[in-house]
């Protein structure tokens, strides 16, 4: 489910590495990725509203490989 | 000319790679401030957005000329930052911590008075001289800051960051721009207040008039009254007062931890008569403050 | 935070300051027992967060158990400035030879705590200061040097009083400047310090006021007292709203959305920051408009914060729509606070054009901002309309629906 104004989606080439994934982890200052052991990355629904734009997902990923999606545009 | 800080000053940020002090530390670069080093212990080798973290402030001060430090260091820890860099000798520091307790504050406060420093706040959005140099939170992103701060001759002071911004974007919006723009911070013991800014906007020749934001609580209008009076100021002062309805509810703290109505003495309604007895013009509204400055002015001509 | 007196009078015994035999009564039962135990004649003094009691009538001597009882009876329902006691301290009653006056409160002009001292106490200082300034001192005390007796003595002689009377003073005064630096009091005022009849020294009343920045700092002193978590100490008790409203900013360490005071109108405020609710909330009335609370915003809160913030404020009944509004922001940011309010307004089953009459907050990420309330429908102005304009359009809106 996405948030009420921000969907974030992952690829699934991300989703199921787990290096890349820990990185998605680090890096958000607002905890919308989560990752469980032996499971693909996961999208926290409740926090997706509280993404502050930085980018910095974006930034730390390959490119397009993850995408910020605001809903009210 | 501006007062406490221009382009060619260097400071440095206490608490760098906290949430807050890594926005300030961007907005500010983008500014154009001269940010010269970081410090959080334990992160020495690191970067924000350029800036080199180090443990110490004396790793700074050791390497470089520092004339200032921002501190935005959870309100455990402020006291300790702030003796920090009073002790490596810096002598101009903006706390941008809210909630510290007065005691500690008296205590800082009291230090740099024995080393010739002088603190800034606590809980403010710092200073900015339009067009050149900011230190701290105030004005948020450059380019907002820049919408919102224009260079000219109004200088500001205010017990409320918010509404420092507020004051300058309606001056600026009428034509009017800042020598220099102090967030003086709202608890009820700062580093500076009022009175004490005075004699620097007093001797800076591009300041031509004062805009002050004010609110219940304390003796800082007082004071600046009293200052106005002794000292007969070349600066017409406008004032604006927020919380009138608070006279009606004594005992009750609203807003900043500095505007609790402890005495009779310290309601609106007294401080504004007091303000106006000195000469200090006294708005109802926000956006009558450049219209009185304007008058002012002219009658000062 | 004030401490109530038989809190004061506890923290004070902690420390060895001389106090009378006492008890805190609840019932006229306990009161009875306290005069018994206590013998002899007892004062029995409602336990209120004001001055004026004697005037008000809330304090009373007994000469017996029986007569304290009854007049426990009569204090425990007497108002004073607005309030009700809990509880009556009931303590020994002893012949006064000289009463004094000792406080140490802070000097925010001098940045310093001071000490008053005056040998007239029992009445108001500041009428003593007025009329006899050569019996209050005032001596102001450094935050970083040590305190030593030395000063307290000064402070003292200082009034006029010599010989025993000094020598039996300055260890109570120090313990009392002590007392005021340990625990980050705002106040800390004995009032009066006695000197009986048999030559010994006892705090008759006593008044603490703790800073509520410094609260946590002290929370095992504050529990010790038994005082609740819940407990504000301001001028009035608060209100089950201002309590949810406080748990609301404390439900997450970013920014702030909190500060609630409930008031009784019909116009919910979302309002910030410091200063600027100040301003709002006096422009919103000016217009003629009738708040249901005061509220702050500020500092960045989350998006769930303001979000749970507007639920608060549109749970009242008689709240039928709300204005949302800061000062020209720098830190706190347009679009998170957009996003919040209008969360909380859907999930309050609202309509968010229906019910927000204005948002006024421009400022950081003031695009951003503005694009989530366009697609909601949602009325906005930028920092081209004053603080004072946009409260007045908010008014207008609930006038012409009623």
């Amino acid at each position: 489910m996405p948030g009420m104004f921000i969907d974030v989606k992952v690829s699934e080439a991300v989703a199921g590495d787990a290096e890349l994934s820990a990185k998605l982890v680090e890096v958000c200052p607002v905890s919308i990725f989560a990752q469980v052991e032996n499971e693909p990355l996961q999208i926290v629904e409740e926090n997706l509203d509280e993404c502050t734009l930085c980018d910095l997902c974006i930034e730390a990923m390959p490119k397009g490989a993850v995408e910020v999606r605001k809903l009210y545009e | 000319m501006a007062i406490l800080i221009d382009k060619n000053t260097t400071f440095i940020v206490q608490g760098i790679t906290g949430r807050e002090a890594v926005s300030l530390t961007r907005e500010n670069l983008a500014y154009g401030s001269k940010i010269v080093g970081g410090v959080t212990p334990g992160r020495a080798g690191r970067e924000v957005y350029g800036v080199p973290v180090y443990d110490c402030v004396r790793d700074i001060t050791a390497r470089t000329k520092v004339d200032g430090a921002v501190v935005c260091v959870p309100p455990k820890f402020t006291r300790d930052a702030v003796f920090e860099a009073i002790e490596n000798g810096i002598k101009i520091i903006v706390i941008v911590t809210e909630r510290i307790p007065r005691l500690e504050v008296a205590q800082m406060v009291e230090l740099a008075r024995l080393r010739g420093a002088r603190i800034i706040g606590p809980n403010c959005l710092g200073i900015i001289t339009p067009g050149e140099v900011k230190m701290g939170g105030v004005g948020g992103p450059a380019e907002d800051t820049r919408k919102a701060y224009t260079k000219g001759p109004v200088g500001i002071m205010s017990r409320s960051g918010g509404m420092t911004t507020e004051i300058a974007n309606t001056l600026t919006a009428a034509g009017l721009g800042q020598s220099t723009a102090v967030s003086i911070g709202g608890d009820a013991i700062i580093g500076t207040a009022y009175a004490e800014l005075m004699p620097l906007f007093e001797a800076d020749p591009e300041t031509k008039a004062i805009a002050i934001y004010s609110e219940p609580g304390g003796r800082m209008e007082a004071e600046l009254a009293e200052w106005v009076a002794e000292n007969d100021s070349r600066l017409p002062i406008v004032a604006f007062m927020a919380g009138r309805f608070m006279d009606e509810m004594p005992g009750m703290r609203f807003g900043h931890a500095g505007t609790i109505v402890e005495g009779k003495a310290d309601t609106t309604a007294d401080k504004i008569e007091r303000m106006k007895r000195s000469g200090i013009s006294v708005a109802e509204r926000i956006e009558e403050i450049p219209e009185l400055i304007q008058q002012r002015l002219a009658e000062s001509r | 935070m004030r401490f109530y007196e038989y809190e004061s009078k506890e923290l004070f015994e902690r420390h060895g300051l001389p106090l009378g035999k006492r008890g805190l009564a609840h019932t006229r039962e306990e009161a009875r027992e306290h005069a018994e135990q206590i013998g002899g004649p007892v004062v029995l003094k409602s336990q209120v967060l004001s001055g004026g009691r004697m005037k008000a009538g809330a304090v009373k001597f007994a000469d017996t158990p029986d007569e304290a009882a009854q007049l426990f009876d009569e204090i425990l329902p007497i108002v004073v400035n607005g309030q009700t006691a809990k509880s009556i301290l009931v303590e020994e009653k002893s012949p006064i030879a000289q009463e004094y006056y000792v406080a140490i409160t802070w000097d925010g002009r001098r940045k310093l705590p001071v000490l008053i001292f005056s040998d007239m106490g029992g009445i108001d200082i500041e009428e003593v200061a007025e009329k006899h300034p050569d019996h209050v001192s005032q001596t102001h005390i450094s935050t970083i040097l040590p305190f030593t007796p030395r000063l307290a003595k000064e402070a003292i002689g200082a009034t006029g009083v010599t010989g025993s009377a000094l020598n039996r003073l300055t260890p109570i005064v120090t313990t009392l400047v002590e007392i005021f630096l340990a625990y980050d009091l705002t106040l800390a005022e004995i009032n009066p310090l006695v000197r009986l009849e048999d030559g010994r020294f006892l705090v008759l009343d006593g008044h603490i006021d703790l800073e509520a920045e410094a609260r946590d700092k002290h929370s095992a002193l504050v529990e010790e007292l038994g005082i609740g978590a819940d407990e504000t100490r301001q001028a009035r008790p608060p209100t089950p709203f201002e309590t949810a409203g406080a748990k609301v900013d404390a439900s997450d360490h970013r920014g702030v959305a909190g500060n609630v005071v409930e008031f009784d109108g019909d116009l919910g405020l979302v309002i910030g920051a410091g200063g600027g609710s100040l301003t709002l909330f006096d422009a919103v009335r000016k217009h003629g408009g009738r708040p249901a609370n005061y509220c702050e915003i500020g500092g960045n809160p989350s998006v769930k914060k303001a979000c749970e913030l507007t639920k608060l404020v549109l749970s009242k009944p008689e709240v039928a729509k709300i204005a949302v509004m800061m000062n020209v922001v720098s830190n706190t940011r347009v679009d998170i606070v957009a996003r919040g309010v209008i969360k909380g307004v859907v999930e309050s089953g609202r309509d968010p054009a229906e019910t927000i009459t204005i948002f006024r907050i421009p400022g950081s990420w003031e695009e951003e901002g503005f694009k989530i309330l366009e697609r909601y429908g949602v009325e906005y102005c930028d920092r081209s309309v004053s603080m004072y304009e946009a409260a007045g359009r908010a008014v207008a809106k609930m006038q012409a629906e009623s």
